[in-house]
């Protein structure tokens, strides 16, 4: 059956039909047609709500938001994660968060994982003194400039303080030392675990180092974890076009960069789902403006970059943008042809955390492909129907107890970066503050969005649809790949990469060529198989 | 460097564990319950545990690893977990239909204090449980022992869950192959097959988590030991456990509840404790040794006479799990070599004093620590440097800094594959290894010979 003749409304009813009731209805409110109307109004899609038990999601939890995404990436915090020794060792290397340090003796402690392995007489007795006396040993042994602590599941239920033990360890060692209540069961999947993050590093380090920075237009690259090395991408790009670079949250970070980042003139985000909060922090304690940014896709690329050289305002770095842009899609446009030309009109699917399964599609656009359905595990309604109809969240139970900070202007440091006249300006040659139009707007009518999506559901979708290409994770991957279909990781770029940035694209297109196209499909079947007649005689006679 | 900061001055360490050689109980639970036909592992806890267990036996097979959660949320971490597991019952019997949910638990779960076998039981009142289907599980807190721990627990759960003793004595033998690779369940099948020994292997994950390419994905694959087999095992004549550790508490709990004798044996890793594996299916079986079985060994012993001169006196480090360590360490010194730091992050007080009886002639100053971790093995091997190491992937890490040549054994091998397709038990495995052993440092050798003495026949 070709895409064009399946019936949207079957399909969606052909997910939800074997559920039991409960289920179903709420599941209804997960899955979505996709309908544009005019001014971008795209229809409610319920999200960030808690995972139905038994129905195989593909979420992990907070502790992997907070330690593993978003403090993971940091190359000289010693990142001590309090609990048994599972959490530590699942996430000890499993994300691709490239890092360089500028000189080969700088600390670096990515490839160690750091744990108070509890046992069950902590659990019983408590672990705040295994705990200190790890911080002790960690300190001891590496002398790091911070120590960040974890909390997994059973530290909340069983009552240890991490944070009165990081006061008091930094206060006993001269060091910042600081805590994470991250435990595995708050909130609701991996995003709560992001801004507890949020919240530990605005409070514990940024802003603690005033120096101002020594570049020309000073921007900060929020929401960006190098994997595969698209950091480096950007960061080579930023450099091009003499863009400096203040901080990354936090792929290819440091502390000490965490610590100045206060001093940029503008955060641009990336990963809205995963650190939107830190970058609403500093424009409300520092007056550091922050603008929705996009390098994923080559054209995606070109527009956030202009959109930035817009920002300043300056000739002198627009004419260079502009330079940059032709240099840099001239390149891409030959890969980009020749791939088009064996990949136009194929189909994709998209299912990844609470960014990607949004701008690759841009990637997909720009070689022909057409994305018939994408949804996140963990984003929130304003990741898929845009930052507007923030007002009409409510806070669900199971959220409710994840902290949020109240920020003030800071006395002295609080600096508006663009006068009121320089805003207006902007604003009416379209540029747009602090705003996210989400996924949807920018996905084609009948498609299907499809919010925490379950093993069921992909599975029934693959049925349906066969695409070319379903993009998603690890856990997904071979048996998606089992059905024929090829999968392409969209989290560990399948150990390739980086994606990000000019460079980025045109890895993606050859990547996405060379499995759609590939040939061990087409071999599935054994020649006996295709056509099992029996010629010979051997045995009959 | 990438571990540029492990220092090779050794410190006492108390309480905090860098880079561990061990992981939690879950993921074994896990492993094990995949070794049932038709049945769904399902994590009773929050659902980060769940996808990082699956996360990682999915790298390491490069296999779909399914397995369902109870997605605990605050509410129900400080409540309880009833109502969770309940929905999860109903819910995966009516969307995915198994034969069996086998149910391990977190340190979430353990630590609130739910009671499993009580839900489970409220469950089947409920009719959430369809006629025919099963519930079993296993505690597997995760502050407790390691994923070794995890696996015999749950695998000590079938027996108790399903073994029955109904009078008649079936000709057949229990075998529980340990935490290792469906390539190794494989071969010990063939092994006993070729010997004429009636066997039933329990858990089993050939065929489930070595599926082939059909186009079609199968939730439930062909592979596993079906529920009328571990059923039938509290019928049998006798039980084999194979690794101490991972499946003597099985075989104890057949023996002790249905009086079923076992022998528990080293892991048939290595010559002698192949030769030990064979006898005892010999002796227990009542058949003699084929022919095929005997020159498999002969062709292993031939091989080692012929290789000797690279292998004698080689020093090696070893990082893993405690069943297969034992086996590997005897292995290493039946070839002459030399094992000279061993480390388990797995806890246990035997681990030490049996790794000292197997190598004290040949290395009488061994390092060897239980609850030890990668950054202690590192520190000793920059301390007395080695010739080879063996280990998972997180050895690669070492290997590289220390320029070591490096063979991947045991769990989890993330990077390469091979292990869940080609056995290290048995003679076959053994020569397999032998080879693997002798490619690391013969490519080693030719790597660094001068010009003139690089050889063309070796």
């Amino acid at each position: 059956m070709s895409v064009e003749k399946i019936d949207i409304a079957e399909v969606k009813n052909e997910l939800i039909k074997g559920y039991p009731s409960k289920v179903a209805r709420k599941r209804d409110k997960q899955i979505v047609i996709n309908k544009v109307e005019d001014d971008s109004v795209v229809p409610e899609i319920q999200a960030n709500v808690r995972t139905i038990p038994g129905i195989i999601t593909q979420r992990g939890c907070t502790y992997a938001g907070c330690k593993g995404v978003v403090l993971g990436p940091t190359r000289d915090i010693v990142n001590i994660t309090h609990g048994p020794i599972g959490c530590g060792f699942y996430s000890w290397l499993t994300r691709r968060n490239q890092t360089r340090p500028e000189n080969p003796n700088d600390e670096n402690f990515m490839m160690y994982c750091f744990s108070t392995d509890m046992q069950e007489e902590e659990i019983v007795f408590g672990g705040e003194k295994k705990l200190k006396k790890a911080v002790q040993e960690a300190y001891d042994l590496f002398h790091p400039k911070a120590i960040g602590i974890f909390s997994t599941c059973p530290v909340g239920l069983i009552g240890d303080d991490v944070h009165a033990v990081a006061r008091e360890m930094k206060e006993k060692l001269g060091i910042n030392v600081f805590g994470f209540s991250c435990e595995g069961y708050k909130g609701v999947s991996q995003s709560a675990g992001h801004h507890i993050a949020n919240n530990q590093l605005f409070k514990h380090v940024v802003g603690l180092d005033d120096t101002p920075p020594k570049g020309k237009y000073n921007v900060n690259l929020l929401g960006e974890y190098n994997i595969g090395g698209d950091a480096f991408e950007l960061e080579r790009i930023f450099e091009k076009c003499g863009i400096n670079l203040v901080a990354t949250f936090s792929g290819n970070s440091n502390y000490d960069k965490f610590a100045n980042s206060h001093t940029a003139d503008l955060n641009a985000v990336m990963c809205h789902r995963s650190i939107n909060y830190v970058a609403e922090m500093m424009e409300k304690k520092f007056g550091i403006p922050w603008i929705k940014v996009n390098f994923i896709g080559a054209e995606s690329s070109a527009k956030s970059l202009r959109k930035i050289a817009q920002y300043f305002g300056d000739k002198e770095l627009i004419d260079k943008v502009e330079e940059v842009i032709k240099e840099e899609l001239e390149k891409v446009d030959k890969v980009m042809q020749d791939v088009k030309s064996r990949c136009s009109g194929k189909t994709a699917m998209l299912f990844v955390g609470g960014s990607r399964a949004h701008h690759y599609q841009d990637l997909f656009r720009e070689i022909g492909m057409k994305t018939l359905a994408a949804g996140y595990e963990f984003a929130h309604r304003d990741d898929y129907e845009g930052r507007r109809m923030l007002p009409h969240i409510r806070v669900d139970a199971d959220s409710r107890n994840i902290e949020e900070l109240d920020v003030v202007a800071d006395e002295k440091r609080f600096k508006p970066r663009k006068t009121d006249e320089e805003l207006a300006k902007l604003a009416k040659e379209g540029f747009d503050f602090k705003d996210y139009y989400g996924m949807m707007p920018e996905m084609e009518n009948d498609t299907l969005v499809i919010d925490d999506i379950s093993e069921h559901e992909t599975q029934k979708l693959l049925e349906i649809y066969k695409p070319d290409i379903f993009c998603a994770g690890i856990k997904e991957k071979y048996g998606i790949q089992k059905m024929g279909i090829p999968c392409k990781q969209l989290h560990s770029y399948d150990y390739g990469g980086p994606y990000a940035g000019f460079a980025g694209a045109i890895n993606f297109y050859n990547d996405i060529d060379r499995m759609v196209n590939s040939n061990v499909w087409k071999y599935v079947k054994a020649p006996w198989q295709a056509s099992p007649e029996l010629m010979g005689k051997f045995g009959i006679e | 460097m990438l571990l540029r900061h492990t220092p090779k001055e050794i410190k006492e360490r108390e309480a905090l564990v860098v880079n561990p050689a061990k992981t939690c109980q879950p993921i074994g639970a896990m492993y094990a319950a995949l070794g049932i036909h038709g049945c769904l592992p399902h994590s009773h806890g929050s659902q980060g545990c769940c996808s990082y267990h699956r996360s990682t036996l999915t790298r390491h097979y490069k296999e779909p690893i399914m397995a369902g959660t109870s997605s605990f949320t605050e509410g129900a971490s400080v409540f309880g977990g009833q109502a969770n597991l309940l929905e999860a019952i109903h819910n995966i019997f009516t969307i995915y239909n198994p034969d069996v949910i086998a149910v391990h638990t977190t340190c979430l779960s353990e630590t609130i204090g739910d009671d499993i076998h009580q839900i489970a039981n409220k469950a089947r009142e409920e009719g959430k449980i369809p006629k025919g289907k099963f519930v079993i599980h296993a505690s597997t807190p995760s502050y407790v022992g390691s994923h070794v721990t995890g696996f015999a627990n749950m695998t000590k759960g079938m027996v108790e869950y399903f073994a029955e003793k109904n009078g008649t004595k079936l000709n057949q033998l229990n075998i529980i192959p340990g935490f290792v690779e469906p390539s190794d369940m494989r071969e010990i099948k063939r092994i006993a097959n070729a010997m004429g020994v009636k066997i039933v292997m329990f858990p089993d994950t050939s065929g489930v988590v070595d599926t082939p390419q059909t186009g079609k994905f199968n939730m439930f694959p062909k592979g596993g030991v079906t529920i009328n087999e571990l059923k039938s095992t509290g019928n049998s004549f006798a039980t084999i456990a194979l690794g101490q550790l991972a499946s003597g508490p099985a075989a104890k709990l057949l023996d002790s509840k249905f009086k079923i004798q076992c022998e528990i044996h080293s892991l048939p890793i290595g010559l002698t404790a192949t030769d030990r594996f064979i006898d005892s299916l010999r002796k227990l079986g009542g058949v003699s040794v084929p022919d095929s079985i005997s020159d498999e060994r002969g062709r292993l012993i031939d091989a080692i006479a012929d290789m000797h001169q690279y292998l004698y006196g080689k020093k090696v480090a070893l990082v893993g799990d405690p069943d297969q360590l034992v086996s590997l360490t005897e292995f290493l010194v039946t070839l002459d070599m030399k094992p000279v730091h061993i480390v388990t992050g797995t806890p246990g007080q035997k681990f030490e004093s049996r790794i000292k009886e197997i190598v004290k002639d040949k290395v009488p100053n061994v390092n060897v620590k239980a609850s030890g971790d990668m950054f202690l093995l590192h520190q000793w091997i920059k301390n007395e440097k080695v010739d080879l190491i063996m280990g998972n992937t997180y050895c690669k890490y070492i290997a590289r800094d220390e320029d070591i040549p490096y063979i991947r054994f045991g769990f989890p091998i993330m990077d390469r594959i091979g292990h869940s397709y080609f056995p290290t038990v048995g003679y076959m495995g053994s020569l397999r290894l032998v080879e693997k052993i002798l490619d690391a440092l013969m490519d080693r050798k030719d790597r660094d010979s001068k010009e003139e003495s690089f050889e063309l026949v070796m």
